[in-house]
């Protein structure tokens, strides 16, 4: 039998992880369909019903690539209850009645590089340790050359004068970047786009509204988990800042936690799992950098950013900066996210002129 | 005569599984302490107050007793825990009950020890830190650790030996696979065993089992699991799986680690009976009752079928 690997979506990062996937196994990737109600109305049919949404997600990717064909499954999580998906997702796949491999990278709720080597090498032989950090060194690259410009259109998107234009210059990026790469040419690809995103026209005032998105990592990362609420900002003509992506995740995180812990020692003193502790410490560092607001997004549930929560609560108090709470689940309406960020917008945009 | 330190112990959470450590520990040290009441409508009322709505009903149950000890001591006790070592860690929200106290009610003195072995910050050390602060004398705070840590030790084995006994007789055996903090609480455990004893049947508690006898039974049925509170509870249904004649998961709503561990048990746990109750702040007990009642015939009637 011949071996499709799949893994779960999110956002665009599909395309290192495809690319690591293939260049080391050598075998066919399945990418799983684009998340859709579909995605979630299956996921969401055959998991426990209070279980967090990007466990119902990550199901229903799964669900949906194994009809294209896939049967070798990977999965990889950690911090909260994020590491302990894979054993049940794999039993309730196997009770399902699907014939499939799946494949466990966590251990001891961290995910090791080691680990992966040892799982590829067994699937490609001729692999040696040498290729291997190429590739993964090239993943890195793109990851990190994704979060930098994707940083850019973020604070640049909702000034464009032609409608779009940041849009397709993100097409292309990632078009080129599934092509054939080396990091010298991912260097020049980064170089090019940075131009690039620098020429596209905008419009943009001094004084335009800048707002900052914390919270879980999963809604942040996956647009359609949070129903586009970038792009709905962007829309408004909003400046929109967030720390969480992949490189900051996979990266930073480790060596950033003491830093945060004494930046914030005014509300905390340990640290608050997960994700938590950034969304405090950042969201008064936001504060004290004269941001309009801070949009604080989870998915139901959500331990950790539960945490953060209250102690928020007296940031905001504290400050004076005005904060908005969205617990995403399975069963959003767009509609009603709107107008919550519609009342948001105007009620931000009253502080300001005051 | 100097005013003895007043210590308030909220009776929620940990107070279950180290209630013996703390009484002794606090009293050898010369302080009085203050327990809150059983868990009433009252303090569920208040402790909805102070807590989002999303957190899971033990949390909120937690809040209202930490409010109600407020204006009544001198110090709080809220212990952090972050793990127990590699691959034994705990719900993040014990990560975080120091800091939401502390955020939430700002008047208050914290009494706090900290227990982080991956970085070396193991249960003695935080207890001896915590001591100092009320009694300066440390080979004094030294020994009420100890004495305190022989007791509860002689506390749980008396538990366990009875629950032992328990299983030699022959009458209708049901597990209860709950954390301690949810099956022990007046609010949301008592009605259940209050109804089963009633039925004439005899209760497992599934946190009555030598932990570390648990955490060795429980890689049997799940590997990656890293809870150190859930692999407890895993090893014990492992343990009593062939000895009882059905099991009752005990969860509140929206409890993180229970919503994946409960689920791959119910999948994996084939041939036994099996049921699982999720209670809220709005659960009606005459609901629960009758779904106890018919859980307790199936059995009973699977029972008297193989006799």
């Amino acid at each position: 039998m011949t071996k499709k690997i799949t893994f779960p979506h999110i956002g665009s990062y599909y395309i290192p992880i495809k690319y690591l996937i293939k260049k080391t196994t050598l075998c066919e990737v399945i990418v799983p369909p684009k998340i859709t109600k579909k995605t979630i109305e299956l996921g969401s049919k055959y998991s426990p019903d209070y279980v967090c949404v990007p466990f119902k997600y990550n199901l229903g990717n799964f669900i949906e690539s194994i009809e294209l064909g896939a049967n070798v499954i990977l999965q990889a999580g950690g911090g909260c209850r994020y590491g302990y998906y894979a054993e049940l997702q794999e039993q309730i796949l196997k009770d399902l009645g699907y014939n499939i491999e799946f494949v466990n990278f966590i251990k001891n709720n961290r995910v090791s590089i080691f680990n992966i080597y040892k799982y590829v090498k067994k699937l490609n032989p001729k692999l040696n340790i040498f290729k291997y950090f190429y590739y993964l060194i090239n993943t890195i690259l793109m990851v990190i050359i994704m979060d930098k410009l994707q940083k850019n259109m973020r604070e640049n998107m909702g000034f464009e004068v032609v409608e779009n234009s940041f849009n397709e210059i993100e097409k292309k990026l990632f078009e080129e970047l599934q092509g054939k790469i080396n990091p010298l040419k991912l260097f020049r690809i980064y170089h090019k786009y940075k131009k690039e995103y620098k020429n596209c026209p905008i419009n943009k005032p001094n004084d335009c509204l800048k707002v900052g998105i914390v919270g879980e990592l999963y809604s942040i990362m996956e647009p359609y988990c949070s129903c586009f609420i970038e792009k709905k900002l962007a829309l408004k003509g909003i400046e929109v800042k967030r720390f969480t992506t992949v490189t900051y995740l996979l990266l930073e995180k480790q060596h950033n936690i003491k830093r945060l812990l004494k930046k914030g020692k005014k509300y905390l003193k340990y640290h608050l799992g997960a994700d938590a502790t950034e969304s405090v410490v950042l969201t008064e560092e936001l504060a004290k950098k004269g941001f309009d607001g801070i949009i604080h997004i989870k998915s139901f549930g959500c331990t950790p950013e539960l945490n953060a929560m209250p102690i928020l609560s007296k940031v905001s108090e504290d400050y004076g900066i005005p904060i908005i709470y969205f617990s995403f689940d399975s069963q959003d309406s767009e509609v009603g996210i709107e107008t919550r960020l519609e009342a948001f917008y105007d009620m931000i945009i009253a502080k300001k002129k005051k | 005569m100097r005013k003895k330190i007043k210590v308030g112990i909220p009776r929620a959470f940990l107070y279950y599984r180290h209630n013996v450590l703390w009484k002794i520990f606090f009293e050898k040290l010369n302080c009085n302490i203050i327990l809150s009441p059983e868990t009433n409508k009252e303090i569920v009322d208040i402790g909805k107050k102070y807590s989002i709505d999303e957190s899971c009903l033990s949390s909120k149950i937690y809040m209202g007793h930490v409010a109600y000890l407020v204006d009544k001591c001198d110090y709080i006790l809220v212990p952090r825990i972050c793990d127990y070592g590699k691959n034994n860690n705990v719900c993040v929200r014990f990560n975080a009950l120091y800091d939401i106290v502390k955020n939430l009610f700002p008047m208050v003195n914290i009494l706090n020890y900290n227990i982080e072995k991956t970085k070396l910050k193991g249960e003695f050390i935080g207890f001896i830190k915590m001591g100092l602060k009320i009694n300066k004398n440390i080979f004094k705070v030294i020994y009420s650790y100890i004495i305190a840590k022989i007791k509860e030790k002689k506390h749980n084995s008396m538990l366990m030996n009875k629950q032992i006994n328990i299983l030699k007789n022959n009458k209708l055996k049901i597990l209860i696979v709950a954390h301690p903090y949810n099956i022990y609480d007046k609010y949301i455990g008592e009605p259940i065993i209050k109804f089963l004893k009633s039925m004439n049947v005899e209760i497992l508690y599934a946190d009555l089992l030598d932990r570390k006898i648990a955490i060795d039974y429980s890689y049997e049925l799940s590997n990656t699991l890293y809870w150190t509170y859930s692999k407890e509870l895993v090893g014990a249904v492992n343990y009593y799986k062939d000895a009882v004649d059905g099991i009752i998961f005990l969860t509140s709503f929206p409890c993180g680690p229970d919503s994946l561990v409960n689920e791959l048990l119910i999948r994996k746990l084939n041939n036994i009976p099996i049921t699982n109750i999720l209670i809220d702040e709005s659960t009606a007990e005459a609901g629960l009752i009758t779904r106890l009642e018919s859980f307790v015939d199936i059995i009973k009637g699977k029972k008297e079928k193989n006799d």
